[in-house]
């Protein structure tokens, strides 16, 4: 489906921006400027409204970013069970810092808090599957899967 | 010898959570039908004896919050959930999703003819995909067998900010906008979603609805603590050997928790402090685990039950650097609003770092202190008024951790 199609699926959905930006993001993997032009247009508000809705909440992104979204969990509970070398070890693996995207487009990093799956830290999700008692050492077969 | 009692995870395990047959036939929706044969008033009133209170957080009492949005006078009334679920440590109102969706639905319907609202929203946090697809098929099972006649709900998806659990930033989350606090009041009874009365409860209140209304107020008020009576579902994480979640009588203390459900520190190490709520609770030190985690004991030393986090730390843990994390969890989750806020939780990391890298002064304390009060008042929602409340306790509970990394 194009984006002008997304957006026209949600139009009648009241408050239906932000699943239709879920949508979008679900091609993209970000929200390109083009699409939140068009949303604005398509709920019938100004552009910067629209601006406004995709820059608050942070699963979305205005930015380009890689096809797979790698966020690493580090909320307190990941954090001291060492969320720290897990990060170092994606860092290392992908040759990026976290807020990059590798150069082939296929990877990116992020931050976030807790994503609810604490009974086994620390926690990355890539592309939303939840990855638990990460380490180091798994690091490369988690990625291989997504290469 | 404190014991489990399973009252919102009651099928936990035994049914199939896709089957709506397998809920059926442990008597499920039994309760909706007994609540519609009851009248309104009476209802709520039964709602009301079981003193169930609000297991999101702030422990408002649910049937005094149903009576005021069955007072309102309106054309649409709307039935809330919040499964925006993002405190860390958290992730019992998941659990209660995945394992048994139809006992939210349930409970929602059970509200809806209170109140008389004949629509429902469910808010499910955006890193919860696969809870949202268990709750769609349990709509779609429940809207087959029409158990639900009338009463329609929607799943909602949220895009990743804590905030959006504060429940009027959730209405505006669900509207389509920010998610930034409104101005109380107007109340969501009053006031809430599209302007309409509307009634927003935690998942695990939801869940406690069904089995008052077929057991009946007095067997609930019997368990647990008196004041908050029933059980509480609660995840321990960090420094604890079972790193999983318990459902407990409320007045089980924070002892029995961690030492004999936790199965206690791992190694030989000794207990140093524990947080509960979440990021926003108060650390606790050894002296107090005897405190029951019900809502009114936790208040009264100083601390919050919220949404029954348990982050246990050992002896080896670096308060100073814990304390720097959760900082920054507030500045970035600070929704911008107000300036105390947004301003007080970036100063906050800002400090907190400056004494994690032993750089810091004993004027920094002295000045975490200051802004943490002023914050407390002064922040327009509960974010930014609990923000600081880690940050204070530590200063003085845990002082030598602080003393030594001063400059
Ligand atoms: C910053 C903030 C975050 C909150 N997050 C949640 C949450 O994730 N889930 C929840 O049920 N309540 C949360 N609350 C509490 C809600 O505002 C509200 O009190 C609750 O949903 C009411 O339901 P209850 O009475 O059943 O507890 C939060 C409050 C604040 C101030
Ligand atoms: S206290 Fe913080 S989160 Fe709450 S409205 Fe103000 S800026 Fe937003
Ligand atoms: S603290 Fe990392 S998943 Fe909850």
């Amino acid at each position: 489906m194009s984006y002008k199609e997304i957006l026209a699926s949600y139009k009648d959905v009241p408050g239906g921006m932000i699943e239709a930006f879920h949508a979008i993001q679900g091609q993209y993997s970000y929200l390109p400027e083009e699409t939140i032009i068009e949303a604005a247009r398509v709920f019938n508000l100004p552009v910067a409204k629209a601006y406004e809705v995709a820059t608050f909440y942070s699963m979305f992104s205005v930015n380009t970013r890689g096809k797979n979204v790698i966020r690493i969990c580090e909320s307190a509970p990941c954090h001291v069970a060492g969320a720290a070398d897990v990060v170092a070890a994606l860092e290392r693996e992908l040759g990026i810092k976290m807020g990059e995207s590798t150069s082939d487009g296929k990877f990116a990093l992020e931050l976030t808090e807790c994503v609810g799956q604490c009974q086994a830290t620390p926690v990355i999700t890539v592309n939303g599957k939840v990855y638990l008692d990460v380490t180091p050492a798994k690091i490369p077969d988690i990625l291989a899967e997504y290469k | 010898m404190a014991e489990e009692i399973r009252i919102v995870l009651r099928n936990y395990g035994k049914i199939d959570p896709l089957k709506i047959d397998d809920y059926l036939a442990i008597g499920g929706y039994e309760a909706l039908i007994k609540a519609r044969s009851m009248d309104r008033e009476e209802l709520i009133e039964e709602v009301k004896k079981s003193k169930l209170r609000g297991r999101g957080g702030a422990g408002f009492n649910c049937g005094q919050k149903w009576a005021f949005a069955y007072g309102a006078q309106a054309d649409q009334k709307y039935v809330v959930c919040n499964a925006d679920e993002g405190e860390p440590g958290t992730y019992k109102d998941r659990i209660i999703m995945e394992n048994d969706p139809h006992t939210l639905l349930e409970g929602m319907a059970i509200c809806g003819y209170a109140i008389g609202a004949n629509k429902g929203y469910i808010y499910c946090r955006g890193e919860y995909p696969q809870v949202t697809q268990i709750l769609n098929t349990a709509i779609a099972q429940a809207k087959e067998k029409d158990v639900l006649r009338d009463f329609d709900i929607e799943v909602k998806s949220g895009a990743g900010a804590y905030v959006c659990g504060e429940e009027t930033a959730l209405i505006e989350s669900i509207e389509g906008n920010r998610g930034e606090p409104r101005i109380r009041p107007p109340f969501p009874p009053v006031s809430g979603l599209w302007q309409k009365p509307t009634i927003v409860n935690n998942v695990e209140t939801f869940a406690n609805v069904p089995v008052i209304v077929d057991k009946g107020a007095d067997y609930y008020a019997s368990i647990g603590a008196p004041a908050y009576p029933g059980t509480k579902v609660v995840t321990l994480t960090g420094d604890v050997n079972n790193k999983t979640f318990f459902e407990v009588p409320t007045n089980t203390t924070i002892r029995e928790v961690i030492f004999q459900f936790g199965g206690g520190i791992p190694g030989d190490r000794k207990f140093k402090a524990v947080q509960i709520g979440g990021n926003s609770g108060a650390f606790i030190s050894a002296d107090l685990l005897d405190t029951p985690i019900a809502f009114d004991a936790m208040t009264s030393i100083g601390s919050a039950l919220g949404s029954g986090a348990i982050f246990v730390l050992d002896e080896t843990r670096d308060i100073v650097d814990v304390i720097t994390r959760v900082a920054k969890f507030f500045e970035d989750e600070s929704c911008g609003k107000c300036a105390p806020c947004r301003e007080g939780t970036a100063r906050m990391y800002e400090l907190m770092e400056k004494l994690n890298s032993g750089q810091g002064s004993a004027n920094d304390i002295v000045l975490l202190n200051k802004l943490g009060r002023v914050m407390s008042y002064s922040c327009l929602c509960g974010l930014g008024q609990a923000a600081p409340t880690p940050v204070l306790t530590t200063i003085e509970r845990f002082s030598a951790d602080y003393n030594a990394k001063l400059m």
